[in-house]
Formats: C-alpha cells, structure tokens, sequence
C-alpha cells in the first residue's frame, strides 16, 4: 500500500469540512469561526503542498507560502475586530453584529 | 510487507489521524482554550505531513508562524475577553443536525472528487524540484527572483494588516496622561524651581 495523491487530498477534504462544520455549528462565537477559518484555509495549504510534491513543482509550495501570510494578516485583522467590538458591546455574540451597521 | 515500507504509511495516518481529530475538537469543544490548544495540535499534525511531503520550509513556518504567534494570538484574545462562553455554546445542538449532515455530503464529495481526479498528462513543473538541492535553498532561489513581486506584495499585506490591527486596537482615552514634548522642552529651570527663604519659627504660608 502506497500512500499517494488521493489520500493527502482527502486529509484536506476532510479538514475543509470540519471547518465548514464549524462554522455551521458555532454561529454565535466569533473566534471559533475565526479558527474554523484557519482550518480552511490550512486544507488549502495541505492541498497546494500535497499536488506540489505530486507534480513535483516548488510553485506549489510558494503559493501555500502566500496563502499562510494572507492566513495570518486575516487572524490579526479580525482578532482586533473583535477585540474593539467587545470593548463597544460587553460580548462577542455574532447575533447583534448587525447592530454596528458601518 | 516489511516494516520499513510499512512505517510512512503507519506514520501517515498517524499524523492524518489525529490532525482530523484534533480538527474536530477545535469546533466541539466546550472550552475556547481548549479550542486552541486543539489548534495548535492540528498545525502540528499538518506539520508533521508537510515533512512527509517533503515540504520542510512549510513545515517549519507552519510551526513558527502559527504556533509561536497565531495561536497565541488567538489564546490572548481568548483569555484577554471576559465572556461567558457557555451562553455563546448555545444553538450549538439546533445546528448540529443540518451542518453535520451538510459536512458528510461535502466529505463524500471532495473524497469521491479527490479519488477519481485524474491529472492531465501534459502538465509541465513551473518550477521544478531540483533533488540535489535543500528545499529551503530552493525556496530562496524562486522566493526573491521569479515571485519577488509576490513577496514585497505579501509583505504589503502583513503591513497593512499591522497598521489596521493597531490602528482598530488603538483606544484613546479621555483623561489618559500623554507626553507634552513641546511643554517639557520648554520648561526652564525658573519655572520649576523656586528658592524660598524660610523664617524660623514662621514657615510658609
């Protein structure tokens, strides 16, 4: 048994659905969407590496190498967010988000 | 089959096998953490694939970027917040039916996709990965010539994150102290010394 392509494509497959179930599940609680965001975007990355090595082509990793710091700038934009909408509101529930309204 | 070929594939799903689960704990969790050590476990075991892959420089940033400073971030924030975080775990029952079964399907389907995919036999390496050279040299070599224009523009980007972060965080308070640069340059010895001759017996009114 050789571990190829097809496998590390479905460790991918399935890390994206964990995030795409995380966000379902945890509507109200903004930082776990935030880390279900990460989850998504590493499933982009292990897809990149893994067709990278398959092709044998460095471009791939480079690419993953971008995503990682779009990755990073999201997680700190967004955790600052939501840092200044605790400090205005006293929670973090997603549900009087709306309430900003610009 | 001998143990040495059997030890990457045991090693795989290994490492497979607890970033998925460490994944899924990352949304089930009750305690945000939790959630996040359960993060920083997950960038681990991707960790872990990414040297099985060969990506070593990936592997590395992945633990020094997001374990050293993402997670933390996350774990600062989350310890930083004074929230009731099992009011924020409700509804989490009234969604568990439709996006777990939205999840399944979409696991089938990439699964399915990922196994029947077949790539074209013509594709041709952009870069291709020269064995005799460290994955890390190679990186250096296409990083800072062919994607220079990508890497000053993901350097942008982080800049701009920066600023934005600082700029939403910055709060600025009423009846904060600040340095008066202007006010202290200005001051003289005159202004803030005063020599007063004392009485005995008197002292000052």
């Amino acid at each position: 048994m050789e571990i190829g392509l097809a496998h590390y494509l479905a460790v991918g497959a399935i890390l994206f659905t964990i995030g795409i179930f995380g966000i379902f599940v945890n509507r109200k609680n903004v930082i776990i969407i935030l880390m279900s965001v990460e989850l998504i975007l590493l499933s982009v990355n292990v897809n990149f590496v893994a067709f990278s090595a398959h092709l044998n082509d460095l471009a791939g990793q480079v690419f993953a190498l971008f995503v990682l710091t779009v990755a990073a700038a999201e997680a700190a934009v967004g955790l600052a967010i939501l840092v200044v909408y605790f400090r205005n509101r006293g929670d973090i529930s997603v549900d009087h988000i709306n309430l900003m309204k610009g | 089959m001998e143990f040495a070929n059997l030890l990457p594939v045991l090693a795989f799903y290994l490492f497979a096998g607890s970033a998925c689960f460490c994944a899924l704990m990352v949304v089930i969790a009750r305690n945000p953490v939790r959630s996040v050590l359960f993060l920083v476990a997950t960038f681990f075991s991707v960790a872990a694939l990414f040297v099985m892959l060969g990506a070593e420089f990936l592997a590395m940033l992945l633990v020094v970027v997001y374990v050293g400073a993402v997670a933390v971030l996350f774990l600062f924030v989350v310890m930083m917040l004074d929230v009731d975080f099992v009011e924020l775990k409700q509804g989490f029952a009234e969604y568990l039916p439709l996006g777990g079964l939205l999840a399944f399907v979409l696991t089938v389907e990439l699964i399915v996709l990922g196994a029947t995919f077949r790539l074209p036999q013509n594709v041709v390496a952009q870069v291709p990965i020269d064995p005799g050279v460290s994955n890390l040299e190679a990186f250096g070599l296409v990083l800072y010539t062919d994607y220079a224009f990508f890497f000053e523009a993901a350097g942008l980007i982080l800049l701009v994150a920066m600023i934005g972060a600082i700029l939403l965080t910055l709060s600025d308070k009423k009846g904060v102290k600040r340095q008066n640069v202007s006010a202290q340059v200005a001051r003289t010895p005159k202004d803030g010394l005063k020599i007063v001759d004392v009485k005995p017996g008197e002292g000052i009114v």
